[in-house]
């Protein structure tokens, strides 16, 4: 095909400009930059028990869905103890048990929602129980 | 019947399949979640720049837009100044109402017989309402993903998120963005389908990308509510791929791979479809030209130069002949032989052959006025 000439070059140009820019600015801002996952921070009290309320992957994984369960059972069944699947018993309560053994928040569950970019509105209503003391 | 939603539809599948399986495989991983996203990027940057580039190569030899109000014309009758605009501003204004607002899809009618044989023509909404719910809310996803593409994550994104997730149903949250996007393309998809006549002129390459949408949404939605990926992990896969430190954690199961999969495809089939839309938009001249044609000589640029050879010139070459056989001529005084023989030729052959010449200049916008000039002259 012979080179044809081309219209209005500067404000196609402009225009690829921001587009080229947009695409490529993930990578630019992150440049040299390494983010790896957050180093999560075991409370003494959670490496005394070794174990969380299920297991690892679980947890990672759907620990959101545990405590709609959780709430779910609580307020609307007025029940509130939770058995594991390895019979062990729990009390179904965000402050007083997750956060009893997690009890460093901004160490455990703040650096991972940080990282992952979520905002659970829990606290807008729950405490952190240390925070309080 | 047209089945060729058929054949689209078993492509996603084959494709889903394909990156779901091939994930499992030695060195699989690598390729889904490394290999085949890059260089679907790399096509889609450099598929994108090139028929953009081959669009502004394409001469536009006439001002096209498509108007609905009053063009600008006497200073006593009012101009709608963005429907029909004459100037910049106004053309900018338009686009960005084309583009944010999709103002001329607003317009859609549609025709039918009523009663037998009655032709009436409707306003026909749905297809905007759907197009722009879709597009918005493909949009909101596409920007809500970047958290995955950032370290830290800046606030304006969490607060998306909050705002999309305002209904605060179940945990994790449901986003309204990812159901309203798979429920739009299925609504865009069932128009298709369900309209005898939008069905008639609707091709494989008009059901293929709705369906990888919906594949890629379906994908999304079942990550993030069924069958769960550990976020953190992929968080730091796809800083991995742009701090250009790739690396594949585990973690990640082969639902993930088939989304990302699906959208190296819709990238590396985007610049080459239809869905080019996306920078055609702002090329297109019925949208983004002035609507200045009266007020403005507009040249076809690939006009070659014409010769031409006017009367007045044809009469000045052979005026003696002409009157040697006595034709009749319009200028007789010169072409008398009795009077001065040096003077006839002289004065009027060098200024004859130059004015015809002006307007025919294609680099010139001339004034309004121009092309009457020879006339008025003589
Ligand atoms: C009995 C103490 C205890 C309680 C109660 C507890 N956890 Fe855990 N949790 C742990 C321990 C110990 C681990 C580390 C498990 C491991 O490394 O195998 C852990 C791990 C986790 C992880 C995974 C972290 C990672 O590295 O991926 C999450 C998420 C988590 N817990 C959330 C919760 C939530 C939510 C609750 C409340 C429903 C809760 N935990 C209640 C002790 C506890
Ligand atoms: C509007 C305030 C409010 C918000 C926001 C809220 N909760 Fe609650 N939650 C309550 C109240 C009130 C109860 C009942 C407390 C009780 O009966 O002991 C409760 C109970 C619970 C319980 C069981 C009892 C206990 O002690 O924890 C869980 C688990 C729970 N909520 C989890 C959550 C989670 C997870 C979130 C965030 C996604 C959340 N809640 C957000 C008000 C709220
Ligand atoms: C391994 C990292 C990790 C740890 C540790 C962790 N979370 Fe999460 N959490 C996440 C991720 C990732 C999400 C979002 C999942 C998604 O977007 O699909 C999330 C979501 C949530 C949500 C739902 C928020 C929403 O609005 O959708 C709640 C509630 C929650 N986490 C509570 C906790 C609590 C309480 C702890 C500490 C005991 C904790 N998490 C520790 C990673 C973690
Ligand atoms: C065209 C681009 C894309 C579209 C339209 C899209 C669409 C979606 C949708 C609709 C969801 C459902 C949840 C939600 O609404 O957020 C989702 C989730 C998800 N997508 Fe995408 N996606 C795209 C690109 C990507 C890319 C490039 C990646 C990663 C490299 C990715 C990774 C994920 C992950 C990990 C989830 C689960 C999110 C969670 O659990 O919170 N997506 N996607």
């Amino acid at each position: 095909m012979p080179k044809k000439k081309m219209y209005d070059q500067g404000k196609v140009f402009a225009g690829l400009a921001i587009f080229v820019g947009l695409l490529i600015f993930p990578f630019l801002l992150n440049l040299g930059k390494a983010a790896p996952a957050p180093e999560l921070k075991l409370s003494d009290k959670a490496k005394a028990a070794k174990e969380c309320v299920e297991s690892k992957a679980y947890m990672t994984a759907e620990h959101m869905q545990l405590l709609n369960e959780w709430r779910e059972t609580v307020v609307r069944n007025a029940q509130r103890v939770y058995v594991n699947s390895s019979g062990k018993k729990f009390e179904m309560s965000l402050s007083n048990t997750c956060l009893d053994c997690h009890s460093e928040k901004a160490e455990f569950c703040d650096k991972c929602h940080n990282y992952a970019a979520v905002t659970p509105y829990c606290w807008d209503c729950h405490v952190d129980p240390k925070e309080t003391m | 019947m047209n089945i060729s939603y058929l054949y689209s539809l078993i492509a996603v599948i084959v494709l889903a399949l394909f990156a779901y399986v091939g994930s499992k495989f030695g060195g699989g991983e690598a390729l889904f979640g490394i290999i085949f996203p890059l260089l679907a990027g790399l096509t889609f940057t450099v598929g994108f720049i090139y028929r953009i580039v081959d669009w502004a190569r394409s001469p536009v030899p006439f001002r096209i837009p498509t108007t609905c109000g009053q063009q600008k014309s006497l200073p006593w009758i009012e101009s709608a100044c963005i429907e029909n605009p004459t100037t910049t501003a106004g053309v900018v204004v338009r686009m960005i109402l084309e583009v944010v607002l999709f103002r001329s899809l607003f317009r859609n009618t549609t025709c039918e017989l009523k009663e037998g044989d009655k032709l009436a023509y409707r306003w026909e909404i749905w297809l905007w309402v759907g197009a722009l719910a879709f597009h918005y809310a493909f949009f909101t996803v596409v920007v809500r993903h970047l958290r995955f593409f950032m370290e830290p994550v800046p606030v304006c994104l969490q607060f998306l998120e909050t705002l999309d997730g305002f209904l605060q149903i179940g945990l994790p949250g449901l986003m309204l963005s990812g159901v309203v996007l798979l429920a739009a393309a299925v609504f865009l998809f069932l128009r298709r389908i369900l309209t005898p006549h939008v069905r008639y002129i609707s091709l494989a390459s008009d059901y293929f990308p709705l369906f990888l949408i919906m594949g890629i949404a379906f994908s999304g939605i079942l990550m993030r509510y069924f069958t769960k990926v550990e976020i953190v992990n992929v968080k730091a896969f796809t800083m991995g791929l742009v701090t250009l430190q790739p690396h594949i954690p585990d973690g990640i199961g082969g639902i993930f791979y088939v989304h990302l999969f699906l959208v190296s495809v819709l990238l590396v089939y985007f610049p080459f479809s239809k869905l080019m839309h996306l920078g055609g938009i702002f090329m297109s001249p019925t949208r983004n030209l002035t609507t200045d044609t009266r007020a403005k000589r507009h040249i076809n640029p690939w006009n070659s130069p014409v010769k031409i050879h006017t009367y007045e010139h044809y009469e000045d070459e052979f005026r003696e002949k002409m009157v040697d056989v006595g034709l009749p001529v319009d200028k007789m005084l010169e072409a008398q032989p009795p009077e001065a023989p040096e003077a006839p030729e002289t004065p009027e052959a060098p200024e004859a052959p130059e004015t015809p010449e002006v307007p025919e200049k294609p680099e010139v916008p001339a004034e309004p006025e121009a092309p009457e000039a020879p006339e008025k002259k003589e």
